[in-house]
């Protein structure tokens, strides 16, 4: 779009995007923590029954088969949830699907195979608990595990191939595939993200199972059952989240040196420099960081490993060419900031559990992890936010404008207000199906 | 090979239909439970359980058909959502409602709070086939043209063959569904049961067969070059083939041969979406063949081997699946299996284990750290991969003191 078209009339369509793009990323934001149940839960559900099956407690039993009515549950949202963003492909970007869908589209046709697997195991292994001999049961849940990673590796294949598009040459304003295949999986930009989004899975999935139980904890219930679903719950995040920091650094510099603006907008640097700092908090007015606290060299050091590094500025490219500087940067803070806390909470669990060979017993760190759930699924959002509205005004980086991309259909609005209404039911929905869950009495899993 | 992907899509369809179609119907009949000499509660759970263990994998079938078509025909794809967005909008809102209300339903044994979740189940069971049955009427009858949103928003749906193709899509659910369900019904031994959904059958099977004739007259008015096809060569053969498999279905209900029934049943709706195919054919969109519609040749090579090998998987687990489904491994009951567990066995060892993990940290955060992107920085992950896994098992095995 240039600067001559950018009339009254351009201002409806750029409403029109900004809603567009709100009502994608609610229905990403709504299925996005349903992944990291679909990467995490089936693994740590195995592990329980594989438990079992060593040792012979029963406790373990009653346990993976407690959570696996949750994980049915929660991929049951997520098939519908999924399915909607599979509509809203087509119904708000019918133009980036009819220029590029023939070079990305195979990741989501690989996705959903492993779709299927996922379902039709699921389907077996948690209506098959009284019915298929112990180890067949076990074995008919491992494919869920695989497909459930295998399915969020497709998928990311497409995201990363957005971020850093290949693949294809351009005929008319249309891609034509050359290697579908290699433009996707031969991706750098692939693994740091498939390998970051990895460990958030089994990040919020501890932290929000560990959560009622922490809440229980606190209340009273510190039986062998409610001790042992914390362990295992809290040990899958803890081991997860302090190295998602260094994972975190590999990514950075992944996006340094693929997307200098993205990281430009995530610091809200304005001009190119050596031994850029990082501020926390404060505001970007569009020249430079106010009232944020400077930490020289920062920047430089983590996205180079070397504090005297150039770092390109935003005004490197048009201001057309740029993200939303804030927003890019307070969802990059927010997802630090709450990682670090995470970190450190297991961390302390970690310590307590591998030297003293028990649970913490303050009642802060139990208050901490009771908060740390949610929180970890706002940086989980936050993290998507960073990368996501990092692109922007992409949707194929450097290749094709969002604005282009957008459905021609009016309506969006009526269908954004419908879909929010929608997702607010859903939520309390949710929110009042696991809060039901956790009151079920306990013999309903222990002896049947 | 322009065309593979197009068959592809169109078993993708037929298996929507007749699978997932049925798990729709099965959400009407909860509605009309009160009709049977079985009790409301009992027709609704008999439903409900019977779709519980396949109703996800049923679902999956539309979003293979999506993604196969946004992949081999992007155009055509983009074209049909969005000039079709309304009705697409629609459906999407009641798979969300639906899935939803199951979900929720579930985990509800006795409670008050499960009249409003089972009719809102009940509607948009109803709602979402009738608004995919207008895509496909409006595909059809050849109101999307090419381009983004180049139709009308709202005749390209709301038109007699969209209409009369919706109305057919949730009767053949509720045909199947009554046929299916009478099968589970005989196979569980609940005899009220059974004769209520052979009852429920015979009539959606009547009321199918005659709103797919008398369709007909609908779409030679509105749809000519649709009826054409439908009258001709092998349109013409897969409606004969419907009408005869509908036919031989109320034979085998009205004999109770439910096993039989369910297959042709599956037949009789299975043959209306290929007649469908060829009627159109070779045409997607008007002015657009399935040969112009399709991705570049390595796109289409890309998607054929990925169906390919994918169906090595998924056949096999579909099979795996219905097979425990329909010989009843997998219904609500108690215990069938002596739960007597391994021996316990005592004694593990921990310190290689700590060893492990302490020395494949160290590795991962130097490999991870100090390397530039490449072949050791993913040997550094796959360390910090292993170090995080030993250190879960050191950490969760153990029995936690208090």
């Amino acid at each position: 779009m240039s600067g001559a078209d950018r009339g009254g009339g351009s201002d409806v369509i750029e409403d029109y995007l900004l809603e567009a793009r709100q009502m994608q990323a609610l229905s990403l934001a709504v299925h996005i923590p349903l992944v990291c149940f679909g990467i995490a839960l089936p693994a740590l559900v195995l592990f329980c029954e594989w438990r079992y099956l060593r040792t012979g407690d029963r406790l373990y039993r009653a346990l993976a088969r407690r959570w696996s009515k949750v994980m049915l549950a929660l991929f049951a949202v997520g098939v519908v949830t999924g399915t909607i963003l599979s509509f809203e492909l087509g119904l708000l970007w019918p133009e980036f699907m009819a220029r590029f869908a023939n070079v990305f589209g195979l990741g989501f046709t690989l996705e959903g195979f492993s779709f299927f697997v996922e379902a039709i195991f699921i389907g077996i292994y948690v209506y098959g608990w009284d019915r298929l001999s112990p180890r067949l049961h076990f074995l008919s849940g491992v494919p869920i595990a695989l497909a459930g990673v295998a399915g969020s590796l497709f998928v990311i294949s497409v995201n990363g191939w957005m971020n850093r598009p290949g693949g294809f040459t351009l005929r008319d304003g249309r891609a034509v595939a050359e290697d579908p295949w290699k433009a996707l999986f031969g991706n750098s930009y692939l693994w740091h993200e498939f390998v970051h989004m990895y460990f958030a899975g089994y990040i919020v999935t501890g932290f929000l199972l560990a959560t009622p139980y922490a809440w229980g904890y606190l209340r009273g219930r510190r039986d062998r059952y409610h001790r042992t679903a914390l362990a295992v719950a809290l040990s899958a995040a803890a081991v997860a989240a302090p190295l998602q920091v260094v994972i975190g650094d590999w990514a950075a510099r992944e996006v340094a040196h693929h997307q200098p603006v993205k990281l430009a907008a995530m610091e809200g640097l304005a001009q190119t420099r050596s031994g850029a700092p990082v501020h926390v908090l404060g505001w970007y007015d569009g020249h430079e960081v106010e009232y944020g606290i400077a930490i020289p060299k920062l920047l430089s050091l983590l996205a180079h490993h070397d504090p005297d590094a150039t770092i390109q500025g935003l005004d490197a490219v048009a201001v057309d060419d740029q993200p939303p500087v804030n927003v890019v940067r307070y969802a990059f803070q927010t997802m630090v900031g709450i990682g670090v806390l995470l970190a450190l909470i297991s961390l302390v669990y970690l310590y307590v559990r591998l030297r003293r060979h028990r649970l913490p017993r303050s009642s802060w760190f139990y208050r901490a992890v009771v908060v740390a759930g949610p929180l970890s699924v706002v940086a989980l959002i936050a993290g998507w936010i960073t990368t996501e509205v990092g692109r922007q005004p992409w949707i194929v980086y450097g290749v094709m404008r969002t604005s282009e991309a957008v459905t021609g259909a009016s309506g969006i609005p009526v269908g954004y207000a419908t879909l929010v209404t929608v997702y607010i039911g859903l939520a309390a929905g949710v929110g009042w199906l696991l809060h039901r869950f956790s009151r079920v009495p306990l013999e309903a899993d222990w002896d049947d | 090979m322009t065309e593979l992907p197009a068959v592809f899509i169109l078993a993708g369809l037929a298996a929507y239909t007749v699978l997932a179609g049925a798990d729709f119907g099965a959400g009407l009949w909860t509605l009309l439970a009160g009709a049977g000499r079985a009790s409301r509660t009992a027709t609704r759970d008999h439903a409900r359980h019977a779709m519980g263990p396949v109703w996800e994998a049923n679902h999956v079938w539309l979003v293979f058909v999506l993604v196969v078509c946004w992949t081999a025909y992007p155009v055509a794809f983009g074209s049909i959502t969005s000039t079709l967005a309304v009705p697409l909008f629609i459906a999407a809102v009641g798979i969300i409602l639906r899935g939803a209300s199951y979900a929720l339903r579930g985990q509800l044994e006795e409670s008050s709070g499960r009249r409003p979740i089972e009719n809102l189940f009940a509607v948009s069971s109803i709602l979402t086939p009738f608004a995919l049955g207008t895509v496909v009427g409006g595909i059809a009858s050849g109101r999307v043209p090419v381009g983004n949103a180049a139709g009308d928003l709202l005749t390209s749906w709301l038109n007699p063959t969209s209409i009369l193709v919706g109305a057919l899509a949730v009767a053949t659910g509720a045909y199947l569904a009554a046929v299916y369900l009478a099968a589970d019904a005989h196979r569980l031994g609940a005899r009220i049961l059974e004769r209520d959904f052979r009852t429920r059958a015979l009539a959606a099977g009547l009321c199918a067969g005659a709103l797919a004739l008398g369709g007909l007259v609908v779409v030679r008015q509105d749809a000519p070059e649709l009826y054409h096809g439908l009258t001709r060569g092998g349109g013409a053969a897969m409606v004969a083939i419907s009408i005869a498999a509908g036919v031989a279905t109320l034979a085998l209900v009205w004999r109770d041969h439910f096993g039989a029934a369910r297959a042709s049943a599956a037949l009789a709706v299975a043959a209306i979406v290929a007649g469908w195919a060829f009627a159109q054919h070779p045409r997607f969109l008007p002015g657009l063949t399935i040969e112009q519609a399709a991705a570049s040749r390595s796109t289409l090579v890309a998607v054929i081997t990925a169906v390919a090998v994918g169906a090595v998987v998924l056949v096999p687990s579909l099979i795996l699946l219905f097979r425990l489904f329909l010989r009843g491994h997998l219904d609500p009951a108690s215990s069938t299996v002596d739960h007597a567990a391994a021996p316990a066995r005592a004694g593990r060892r921990r310190f290689p284990l700590a060893a492990f993990a302490g020395v494949t940290l160290v590795a991962g955060l130097g490999l991870t750290l100090l390397t530039d992107p490449g072949w050791f920085l993913a040997a550094g992950v796959a360390c910090l991969v292993a170090a995080a896994v030993a250190t879960f098992g050191l950490a969760a095995t153990a029995d936690p003191r208090q």
